[in-house]
């Protein structure tokens, strides 16, 4: 059902809905003769990827590096961004001369399957019904992304990866496929991530949830057909969240107790403080271009993230007899996926006999630190992916 | 795989060539205070080890990423305690010993995680420091010990006496001992323990677990 026209560069909630049917990167589909089985045992028939690639394969198709985006990314990983109108989210990271450079590296993003930017996802049309998916679509996990993201390569013609990279949930992916694929992965790059959600991630997750279905224009999940939006949920639980991926000292450099266009507080309930008018604004930037439902969905996925578990509860054993290469990297002030977690992951490692780099970057810039200008992380991803041991 | 600068670099320590060649070929090694991996590297290079390292400064650990290197960022006395028994066939602890917090739990850490552990260190024993603290009454400051007392990172040195005695201690067998002079040069090996320990500025051990 791709009937809708729309005006051109129209960024915004416009642009962002019509990307979930027709998204403007590339998109390969899968039809019913290649269904994602899903880990709960159902299964999406009609598969939708976007995805985007940055420069060239190579002839033995070995150059190519997979990059997994976070909860609220997207396949716009080093262009501009078709919604926000904004440039890619990683593109300190990748593009021409950067870390993961593409003159010298085939990159590929695509976005996850639960998402909203032209992957398969409750914002999606459903071709037997026509109508959105919604809360029809079933759960998604992390391993049924990867599955997905394999489609996608396996469809690129390529057989192994050079490198598969990303921070958060991006990780938690780099992690999975490491394990799911052992054989397809040369190198594999796991920044700011976990091999579980802990239990407080979870909490904040539930939070934003709440957040969004306590808003009467959820409906339920079925606000899409009824042409509405739970802007206010959605921006609550993305203001919740995005508390998460800051760090007190970080907030107090960036903000303090500044007041906003105002000398003296308004003994009201406005935004006084400078902080407070700063999580407005990304509670209400996010609604233009996220889906209620996908982050849900999203959410959920990374919720139920817990690869020992898979693993009969030794996260060694998701690794043993590995060849691939890794480098974990965490942040100092990062409390949403702690130094720690990083260090299970490679003490994991160490005891599975992997070859395991780890590195801690000191910064105050909390979770975000792995999307910023950071350049200890530049190098460290710079040295770890030239260097030619395990080509 | 490049090499540029190794061989030069190779050449100018002593102390490395003598850990390398208490290596065996193809062993699992774990370079325990790794620095900028020049050790790591040279024993990959030239005796095709299966190399690890752990390393506490940033730029250290990036310049081993650099070299294709695995080694994490971390420290001596708190990070040992994550690796497997048995995990490598030798540890390594390059001028290193000196600048942890707990010598002896390191020291029997590596004998843990390794079959074998090699251990090298400046000697406090050395007739320089001597003449230093005992004639001019000062905290030795020289080439190879270049910090001044109130801002080294070496806070536990000893003499090559002294580490005999921890690995008596510590259960430690000792395989094979060599010092090093002044001029980083082998002494002869029938020298007594009070010759080397006045006149070898660095020594190199080879230990093993006793029993």
């Amino acid at each position: 059902m791709a009937t809708t026209s729309h005006p051109a560069p129209s960024f915004g909630a416009s642009q962002a809905r019509s990307e979930a049917d027709n998204p403007s990167s590339l998109v390969m589909r899968f039809g019913p003769d290649k269904p994602l089985i899903l880990e709960s045992g159902r299964r999406i028939d009609h598969l939708q990827i976007g995805y985007q690639t940055y420069g060239t394969l190579n002839a033995d198709r070995s150059n190519g590096i997979l990059v997994c985006h976070a909860l609220t990314g997207d396949q716009h990983v080093a262009s501009t961004n078709p919604v926000t109108g904004k440039p890619g989210w990683w593109e300190t990271m990748v593009g021409p001369g950067k870390p993961i450079d593409t003159d010298r590296f085939f990159v590929i993003c695509s976005n996850v399957v639960g998402g909203c930017m032209g992957t398969t996802g409750p914002a999606s049309t459903n071709p037997e019904t026509g109508q959105p998916y919604g809360l029809d679509l079933p759960l998604i996990t992390i391993p049924d992304m990867v599955r997905a993201q394999a489609m996608l390569v396996d469809a690129l013609g390529i057989d192994r990866l050079y490198c598969v990279a990303g921070g958060s949930m991006g990780g938690m992916q780099v992690l999975q496929w490491a394990a799911s694929y052992p054989d397809r992965v040369a190198n594999a790059l796991p920044i700011a991530t976990g091999p579980r959600h802990s239990s407080q991630n979870i909490a904040f997750h539930e939070v934003g949830r709440q957040a969004i279905m306590a808003d009467p224009d959820w409906r339920g999940g079925r606000y899409l057909a009824e042409d509405t939006s739970p802007r206010k949920g959605l921006a609550v639980a993305r203001m919740a969240a995005h508390i998460t991926y800051m760090s007190d000292e970080g907030l107090h450099r960036k903000f303090g107790r500044n007041l906003q266009d105002r000398d003296k507080v308004a003994f009201g309930f406005d935004a006084d403080f400078q902080i407070e008018s700063y999580l407005r604004h990304q509670g209400l930037s996010f609604v233009e271009r996220f889906d209620a439902n996908s982050y849900l969905y999203v959410t959920r996925a990374m919720d139920y993230f817990d690869l020992a578990a898979d693993f009969g509860g030794r996260l060694a054993n998701a690794f043993l007899g590995t060849k691939t290469r890794f480098c974990v990297v965490s942040f100092t002030s990062d409390w949403l996926f702690p130094t720690e977690e990083s260090k299970s992951v490679v003490r994991a490692l160490n005891a599975a006999g992997a070859k395991v780099s780890f590195v801690e970057v000191e910064t105050d810039r909390g979770h975000d630190a792995f999307l910023l200008d950071e350049p200890v992380l530049f190098a460290s991803v710079r040295g770890f992916l030239s260097a030619s041991e395990g080509r | 795989m490049t090499s540029d600068g190794n061989s030069r670099a190779h050449s100018q320590r002593v102390d490395l060539l003598v850990v390398s060649e208490l290596v065996d070929r193809g062993a699992r090694v774990l370079d325990v205070g790794c620095g900028d991996g020049e050790l790591l590297k040279l024993l990959v290079d030239t005796r095709g080890v299966d190399g690890r390292g752990i390393e506490i400064s940033q730029d250290g650990v990036n310049e081993c990423l650099a070299r294709g290197l695995s080694v994490i960022q971390g420290n001596a006395d708190t990070d040992l305690v994550d690796y497997p028994d048995d995990s490598f066939d030798f540890v390594v602890l390059s001028q290193t010993i000196q600048a942890t917090q707990h010598p002896r739990r390191v020291l029997s850490e590596m004998l843990r995680i390794g079959r074998k552990a090699i251990i090298s260190f400046p000697n406090f024993g050395h007739w320089s420091v001597r003449t230093s603290l005992g004639f001019k009454g000062r905290m030795p400051v020289t080439e190879n010990l270049p910090y001044s007392w109130y801002d080294t990172p070496n806070i536990h040195f000893c003499t090559i006496r002294d580490f005999v005695e921890l690995c008596r201690d510590a259960d430690a067998r000792i395989e094979k001992a060599v010092a090093l002079d002044a001029g980083g040069q082998r002494m002869t090996l029938k020298a007594p323990w009070w010759f080397w320990n006045l006149f070898g500025q660095q020594a190199v051990f080879l230990l093993s677990r006793r029993g």
